[in-house]
């Protein structure tokens, strides 16, 4: 894998000019079908999307971010460790060189229990997230908007 | 009596066998759900499934949570000591009575080890079917280390057993997947563990979206066996739909009802049954002794066909093209199934493994068949009708993904 371009500070594009999305889950979290989904989400939402997978180790996102550079990165999790996980990498992200700017956020279960939601919420967008989507009715939506405020993407 | 001669035994006497998923940390609950699972006034066989610590090799963290007292959300046979488990099997384990352990490994030498040193030789997985859809490890490594698990599975033999071993290829990521390339996995991997040296081998399938799709792939599904694994022990398992359960435990006993008139008119010999309760937690030993129960009832209840012998169908014929493609590729099976997945030979829609090719996609007509929306590189080509070629978007996957939920609980919405 080369990683020439990597001090360029801009965003990297796909080859047809879409800017570029990492979708990816979190190193417990063997769930697939939310990845999935979101990937569809974020390709209709104008994106070349990469899907990590699962039970990504924190350094192969740290490292695949770092080369793809992408526009925007998404972090799902819904085996209830989202919120652990979560504080650990995005500071391992933010430190990481090109990353400091890039829209990242994090949606699902991210606790095993609906307790302490907005603490646990506010927490992680201290750390370093941009938006965080707690598992209600109105993540995706609120999602959506993020994604149509904060990153540019030409609409086909 | 190994795990197979005592499956078919008893269907050969009436019976669909019933099996529950059950698996709990502690040794002492560990052994009242096989006692209550061998109580059940059924034809049952027990189920030892193992925690997740242990599936992907963090022995560890197994440990740990042993230690401290933490939640586990199976049995960790390899932390326990072989005493414990020999204990937990004392006196349940029988001629009558066999265990599998159910697990979930792309690295399971240290379970398989663990499983013979406990006296037990019945257990499932397969290269393909617990690598791609769960986690990173390579599919050259897990075909390698399903190859070192075989050979160790064959050493229960200098204690005369025969040993025991399902594929779970017919279940890949538990929906989506058009039947033929379930099937077509299944017998794959069944092919593997006969040529490892395997003989009493039983074939999965798990129930999807359309019954007579279905009923077509258990039939595929055993014909495929009867031609391409004449001399070995062979029986078929189908499992109750593992995607989302209805809601309505009315719509939900529907449901499961339906998994066992296809495997008894499949001619299947098991059942792996679900709880109510699943989705939402563990399900306690109370409730898959209920679903056992239920099944079996339910079984009783169904005629058997005369003549199950049938032609399986276009996912027979589907089948047959892909296990032809990926045999024609190299003699040895599990260097011909990973040039197959870098072909998209196989191709397993939805499947994000950086080994799948990721360019095959299907989709759920009105009445439930699943059907290719886009063959990649399969090699269907003039076999399989794509009736349309439009992708399915995010909306459209979400509206797949709960058919069954919406479709059984339709008519009981009143009770929620």
């Amino acid at each position: 894998m080369t990683s020439t371009a990597r001090l360029d500070p801009q965003p990297a594009a796909a080859r047809d000019g879409r800017p570029t999305a990492v979708v990816s889950s979190m190193a417990s979290d063997a769930h697939t079908w939310n990845l999935i989904f979101l990937q569809l989400l974020v390709e209709e939402l104008g994106f070349e999307v990469t899907n990590l997978g699962p039970c990504v180790p924190d350094l192969l996102l740290v490292e695949q971010c770092r080369i793809r550079r992408p526009a925007l990165v998404v972090l799902s999790s819904v085996n209830g460790h989202g919120y652990q996980d979560g504080l650990r990498v995005i500071g391992q992200l933010r430190g990481a060189a090109g990353l400091a700017g890039t829209p990242i956020v994090l949606g699902g279960k991210l606790g095993v229990s609906g307790e302490h939601r907005a603490e646990r919420v506010a927490e992680l967008r201290d750390a370093g997230f941009d938006a965080v989507y707690d598992d209600r009715p109105d993540a995706i939506e609120s999602f959506r908007r993020f994604v149509a405020a904060r990153v540019a993407v030409g609409r086909p | 009596m190994n795990f197979g001669e005592f499956v078919r035994w008893r269907h050969a006497r009436g019976a669909l066998v019933v099996q529950p998923r059950m698996g709990f940390a502690d040794p002492t609950v560990m052994r009242a759900g096989l006692l209550a699972t061998r109580r059940v006034d059924a034809a049952t066989v027990g189920t030892i499934t193992l925690d997740s610590y242990t599936r992907v090799g963090d022995l560890d963290a197994a440990g740990h949570a042993l230690g401290q007292g933490l939640a586990l959300n199976g049995y960790p046979i390899v932390n326990h000591p072989p005493g414990t488990t020999q204990a937990v099997l004392d006196g349940v384990l029988a001629e009558d009575f066999p265990v599998q352990v159910r697990h979930g490994s792309a690295r399971p030498l240290d379970i398989f080890a663990a499983l013979i040193r406990a006296g037990l030789h019945a257990t499932e997985g397969g290269p393909v079917s617990y690598c791609l859809p769960y986690g990173r490890t390579p599919l050259a490594e897990s075909v390698a280390n399903w190859a070192a698990a075989c050979e160790l599975l064959l050493t229960t033999r200098q204690d005369g057993v025969e040993p025991h071993l399902e594929t779970f290829g017919g279940c890949m990521l538990g929906q989506l997947c058009p039947p033929s390339e379930l099937v077509a996995i299944s017998v794959l991997e069944a092919l593997f563990f006969h040529r490892m040296g395997l003989r009493s081998i039983s074939v999965s399938y798990a129930q999807q979206t359309n019954p007579a799709q279905d009923l077509e792939a258990v039939t595929a599904l055993r014909r495929l066996c009867a031609e391409l694994l004449p001399g070995a022990d062979t029986h078929v398992v189908v499992y109750a739909y593992m995607g989302l359960a209805p809601r309505t435990p009315a719509g939900a006993r529907r449901l499961f009802a339906s998994a066992v008139r296809l495997a008894v008119a499949g001619g299947a010999q098991r059942l792996i049954v679900k709880t109510v309760a699943e989705a939402y937690r563990i399900p306690t030993i109370a409730e898959n002794v209920a679903a056992l129960e239920h099944a079996a009832a339910t079984a009783r209840a169904i005629p058997r066909p005369a003549d199950t012998a049938g032609s399986g169908g276009q996912v027979y014929r589907e089948a047959r093209a892909i296990v032809d493609a990926v045999l024609d590729g190299a003699p040895d099976l599990g260097r011909a199934i990973v040039l197959a997945f870098r072909r998209g030979l196989l191709d397993v829609p939805y499947c994000i493994h950086p080994d799948n090719a990721g360019r095959s996609r299907s989709h759920l007509d009105e009445d439930g068949t699943l059907r290719w929306t886009r063959l990649g590189n399969l090699p269907l080509g003039g076999l399989a009708e794509l009736r349309r070629q439009d992708p399915v978007g995010s909306t459209e996957l979400l509206c797949a993904l709960s058919y069954v939920q919406r479709t059984f609980d339709a008519p009981h919405l009143e009770e929620v």
